[in-house]
C-alpha cells in the first residue's frame, strides 16, 4: 500500500497488550496491519518489546534437560532452509492479505444495507474482524458500541462528528462512543473494523437483521 | 559432552559442526569473560549463527537463553514437559531466523523474547497471531555499527530502569509480559521510560527503509 501521512495512531494500551501477546486475534490483525503501514507505531511496539526483553532477561532461569541442546540441534537439522522470498500477491499489507486472500477489488462482499457491504475475516466468540465497504458520501448506519472497536482505514476516508480518518489511520471507540461515520465524497471507503462485542445499529431493521448478518 | 550426542546425518549436517567445536569454543569463552554485560556479544553470536552456521556460538546462546525461555513458558502456564519441548523449538527458531535479527533495532534478549512470546500464543493459547510485515533490506545491508552499540547500551539502561521503577509499577510490568494482567489492568501501566530507545529504533527504521528503496 502507498505511504500516507498517518495522523491517528494506536494507543499505548493496545500496543502493550499486543507486545505482551495478550490481544485476541481480531485486534492483533488490526494492530499488525497498521504497524505494517506506520513506522512510528512500529518503533513504539519494538520499544515495548525491549521492555518485554528486559523482563525476560531478569527471569530466574529454569533447569533444562541434559540432552536439550542435542535435541535442539536435531530439530534444526530437520528444518527446511529459510529464504527471504516474499509471497506478496496483493496490494494489501501482508498480515491482512493472509486473511483476505485476494485484492480489494476481488472481494466477495455481502451487502448489509444502504449500499454498505462487508466481508467477515475473523468471527470468534469474543472478537470479530470484518472489512467494511462504504460508498462515497454514504453514512455508516448510526451505531453505538457495547465494547471496544478498532477501525483501520485502508482506502478512501471517513469522517465523523469529531474527526477525519484517511488511509492508515486508526479510530478507537469504546462503549461511550456514539457516532455516525460518513465516507468522504471523493472515494468509496474500505476499512477494517474489529469489535469485541457485536455492533449495535440503532435503526430497528438493523437490530432485527443483526443475528443473521453477523453485524 | 557434545561429542556424545546421538545426532546422525550426512557430513555437511550438524554432526561435523558439532565435532569441530572444541578449539573455537575456548576462544569465544574468553570473549564472554572479558565483557561483563554481554549484550553486544549476544548480538554478535547471533550474527555468527547466521553467517557461519557456528554451532559453538549457538551453544553459548543456548546455555544462556534456553533456561530463560523455559522459565518464561512455565510462568505463562505451560507444564514442565511442554515448556521443555517448546523452549527447544524456540531455540531452533533462533537458529533458523538468525538472518532476520537486526541488532540496530533489538537486543538478543528482546528478539528471543518475541520468539518465545509467539510460541506461547501458538502452543499454549492456541491462537493465531497476525504479525507485522517483515522488513527485508538488501542482502548487503549492514546496520550502522554505532547504532548497534547505542541500541544495545540503551537496552541495558532499560533493564536497570525496570529495576528502579516503584515496586508496585515494576510488578505490574512483569505481570503484563507474563500474561497475568487483564486489558484494563494493562491500561494502568504508565510512564514506562521508553522515549530514548523508541527514537533510536525510529532512526534505525528510517535507515532500513532507505536501504530497502
Amino acid at each position: 500500500m502507498k505511504k500516507h501521512d498517518i495522523k491517528h495512531h494506536l494507543s499505548k494500551e493496545l500496543l502493550l497488550a499486543y507486545s505482551a501477546g495478550q490481544l485476541e486475534e481480531g485486534f492483533s490483525l488490526a494492530i499488525a496491519t497498521h504497524i505494517s503501514m506506520c513506522d512510528q507505531c512500529r518503533a513504539e511496539l519494538e520499544s515495548l518489546e525491549a521492555m518485554g526483553g528486559a523482563v525476560f532477561e531478569n527471569l530466574e532461569p529454569n533447569v533444562i534437560d541434559a540432552d536439550a541442546f542435542a535435541k535442539t540441534l536435531a530439530l534444526i537439522d530437520q528444518m527446511p532452509e529459510q529464504t527471504n522470498v516474499v509471497h506478496k500477491t496483493t496490494e494489501l499489507p501482508e498480515p491482512l492479505a493472509d486473511y483476505v486472500g485476494c485484492d480489494l477489488e476481488d472481494i466477495d462482499w455481502r451487502p448489509i444495507g444502504m449500499g454498505v457491504k462487508q466481508k467477515i475475516l475473523v468471527n470468534s466468540e469474543k472478537v470479530s474482524a470484518r472489512l467494511l465497504y462504504i460508498p462515497a458520501g454514504t453514512a455508516v448506519p448510526e451505531h453505538s458500541h457495547k465494547g471496544r472497536e478498532v477501525t483501520l482505514v485502508l482506502k478512501g476516508a471517513f469522517k465523523d462528528e469529531i474527526d477525519y480518518f484517511g488511509p492508515g489511520d486508526i479510530e478507537l471507540a469504546d462503549g461511550d462512543t456514539h457516532h455516525t461515520p460518513v465516507a468522504s465524497d471523493e472515494e468509496d471507503c474500505i476499512c477494517l473494523a474489529v469489535t469485541d462485542a457485536p455492533l449495535q445499529f440503532n435503526k430497528l431493521i438493523h437490530k432485527i437483521a443483526q443475528p443473521f448478518l453477523k453485524i | 559432552m557434545l561429542v556424545e550426542t546421538k545426532i546422525r546425518g550426512p557430513e555437511h549436517s550438524l554432526v561435523s559442526r558439532v565435532y569441530a567445536i572444541d578449539s573455537r569454543n575456548i576462544e569465544s569463552k574468553e570473549i564472554v569473560s572479558s565483557d561483563s554485560s554481554n549484550k553486544k556479544l549476544w548480538a554478535e553470536l547471533i550474527k555468527k549463527v547466521d553467517t557461519l552456521k557456528d554451532t559453538s556460538a549457538f551453544e553459548e546462546l543456548f546455555n544462556h537463553f534456553a533456561p530463560r525461555v523455559k522459565a518464561f513458558l512455565m510462568k505463562s502456564g505451560a507444564d514442565p514437559q511442554m515448556a521443555e519441548e517448546c523452549s527447544q523449538e524456540v531455540m531452533a527458531t533462533v537458529w533458523r531466523k538468525a538472518h532476520l535479527f537486526d541488532p540496530s533495532r533489538a537486543s538478543a534478549s528482546t528478539w528471543i523474547f518475541t520468539i518465545a512470546r509467539n510460541k506461547k500464543i501458538d502452543a499454549i493459547r492456541k491462537q493465531n497471531r497476525p504479525e507485522p510485515e517483515q522488513l527485508y533490506p538488501d542482502q548487503d545491508y549492514e546496520p550502522d555499527q554505532e547504532a548497534v552499540v547505542e541500541l544495545q547500551q540503551e537496552t541495558e539502561r532499560l533493564t536497570s530502569a525496570l529495576g528502579e521503577l516503584p515496586e508496585k509499577q515494576r510488578i505490574l510490568v512483569e505481570k503484563a509480559y507474563l500474561g497475568e494482567l487483564s486489558h484494563s489492568e494493562i491500561a494502568e501501566i504508565t510512564g514506562l521510560p521508553l522515549g530514548t530507545i523508541k527514537s533510536r529504533i525510529r532512526l534505525a527504521l528510517e535507515k532500513l527503509r532507505h536501504a530497502m528503496m
